[in-house]
């Protein structure tokens, strides 16, 4: 049951410009591998490689066409004659703000992010998210005062912040997103109630005699009682409970 | 029949009273309408430089989004909403070259040839609805009301997109006369409330409003009734400053004139929503006898 890495024989070599310059890179590689490929050694703009955390963002452009096109490096595969190169970073504004004081008015993200009004609707931010987000979209509704929608149309956002690169306003858009996601969590959600039950639990101590139990185990045992745990049979229906109570 | 409606980003802030009451006229009587999803700011102002196209960019996408749904017509309710997207929407059927210089910039959008039809909640009263129909629907007649109807610039200017003759227009009047309200006609209806020029400009733009309040009031109006939220804050919301400037000056209550119709054919309290407006206006209704029909406390 070991892993095993499947080895390309032969992939065909393509070539790919990175800044600029020309390189031959196996057509099966990622951009990011690619540029590993390539010589070039990562020490940062390269996060999780599973395209969630943002760091990787790529624009590019095929050759023949206006075009700027995006995409994260560690998930996009290069094609031949691609031009590209890295936007690990991007220096937009990012308010400071005191998240206790606010009550969740619009007003407050118009306070923090007044170039939110600059916005033109020429949805190039949308055109570039390498995640699909209709960010145009978002900028529109909090324009309006819409933190909600703000919140879920914004929600896939990876904080790359190529959005605010192609921006002819320069707005920040996904720091603005994060500000409302907040503001929608903390003031316009319901606060989960079975939330405040396990903040008690915890503060009157119901797990407290566990863990010390678990701390005081050295790797082996905790591996032996991992391995151990109860777990919900796959027939378990509804109606199912542990043995153990405690976690309940 | 089913129309599209474009709201405006200050109807869903600052002017809830506009449209929670027009929509409720709407629904009174029985016209279906479907607000347009992913819509953006209209642009707010009509940009006068000849070669300022990017500023068309909003209002054409917002044109393009109702072709999208299918509607011919699209309906608004402020008067700069209704003003940006028709001319915007004029130039996109008169203006080749231009049309097609923001036809290829929005090259992620289908081409737009000005096909759709922009109207405003006025005219769209008259032209589908009509006077007469209306007047049948009325439940409170708005008896014993002299109502001053201010039309200010963007419903009139320029000729092209006016929903009316752009000097001595009658449809608003006509529309409140329906309503049962006897109407005061006064010199300065079509003049600008002050507009934009609040922000950069308060003094100059708090002179012209209190001088049309002024003139509104020596013509005996009771109330005025007015379309356009900036014009609501510079003539209705800045009283309090004009008051305090001048020893003999007088208030004057402001509505929009959806929250009398919608009172006029009887909707809900809570849809007229003159809790958002100022005491002054809740004094008048209550000398009016109409505060109960009209009013719920929250």
């Amino acid at each position: 049951m070991s892993d095993t890495i499947p080895v390309v024989i032969k992939a065909k070599l393509i070539p790919i410009y990175i800044m600029g310059k020309k390189y031959e890179v196996p057509e099966t590689l990622t951009i990011m591998k690619a540029i590993e490929y390539a010589g070039y050694k990562f020490i940062r703009g390269c996060g999780c490689r599973g395209g969630v955390c943002g760091a990787c963002s790529t624009v590019y452009r095929k050759p023949g066409s206006y075009k700027i096109m995006s995409g994260l490096a560690c998930q996009t595969v290069v094609e031949p004659e691609m031009y590209l190169t890295q936007i690990p970073f991007y220096p937009a504004l990012r308010s400071i703000y005191d998240f206790e004081e606010l009550t969740g008015k619009p007003e407050e993200i118009f306070e923090s992010y007044p170039e939110l009004f600059r916005c033109v609707a020429c949805n190039a931010c949308t055109k570039v998210c390498p995640m699909d987000v209709e960010v145009m979209d978002y900028i529109a509704a909090l324009k309006r005062g819409d933190i909600k929608a703000a919140a879920e149309i914004s929600f896939d956002c990876i904080q790359c912040g190529l959005c605010a690169s192609r921006c002819m306003g320069e707005l920040p858009q996904y720091h603005i997103a994060q500000m409302a996601r907040r503001i929608n969590g903390r003031y316009l959600t319901p606060a989960a109630e079975h939330l405040k039950t396990m903040v008690a639990n915890i503060e009157t101590g119901r797990y407290a005699e566990e863990m010390i139990r678990l701390k005081a185990m050295n790797t082996a045992k905790l591996k032996e009682a991992y391995q151990a745990r109860e777990m919900e049979p796959a027939t378990g229906g509804e109606d199912w409970t542990p043995k153990e109570k405690i976690g309940l | 029949m089913k129309i599209s409606y474009y709201p405006g980003c200050t109807l869903k802030t600052k002017a809830k009273n506009l449209e929670s009451s027009a929509l409720a006229c709407l629904d009174l009587l029985g016209i279906e309408y479907a607000e347009l999803p992913r819509w953006n700011c209209c642009g707010a102002v009509y940009s006068l430089s000849d070669d300022d196209l990017i500023h068309l960019i909003a209002p054409v996408r917002d044109l393009i989004r109702v072709q999208e749904q299918g509607f011919d017509t699209v309906l608004t309710l402020c008067s700069m909403c209704y003003n940006t997207l028709a001319r915007a929407n004029e130039l996109m059927k008169n203006d080749e070259v231009k049309r097609g210089t923001i036809n290829d910039f929005m090259d992620e959008e289908p081409d737009y040839k000005g096909a759709v039809k922009v109207v405003h909640f006025l005219d769209f009263m008259r032209d589908e609805i009509g006077w007469d129909k209306l007047r049948d629907k009325v439940k409170n007649p708005l008896k014993g009301m002299k109502l001053a109807p201010y039309y200010g610039c963007t419903l009139l200017r320029p000729g092209d997109v006016s929903i009316d003759k752009s000097s001595n227009p009658g449809i608003f009047e006509d529309c409140m006369k329906a309503l049962g309200a006897e109407v005061v006609r006064f010199p300065m209806a079509n003049e600008c409330c002050g507009s934009y020029q609040v922000l950069g400009n308060p003094e100059a733009a708090l002179k012209v409003s209190h001088e049309i309040i002024t003139d509104a009031i020596s013509n005996g109006a009771e109330a005025m009734v007015l379309t356009c939220p900036l014009c609501d804050y510079n003539l209705g919301h800045r009283q309090e400053e004009m008051l305090s400037r001048s020893e003999n000056a007088k208030g004057l209550p402001v509505f929009y004139f959806t929250q009398l119709m919608a009172l006029a054919l009887g909707a809900e309290p809570a849809d007229c929503n003159f809790i958002l407006n100022r005491k002054i206006s809740l004094e008048f209704l209550k000398s009016k006898n109409l505060l109960e029909k009209a009013y719920a406390q929250k």
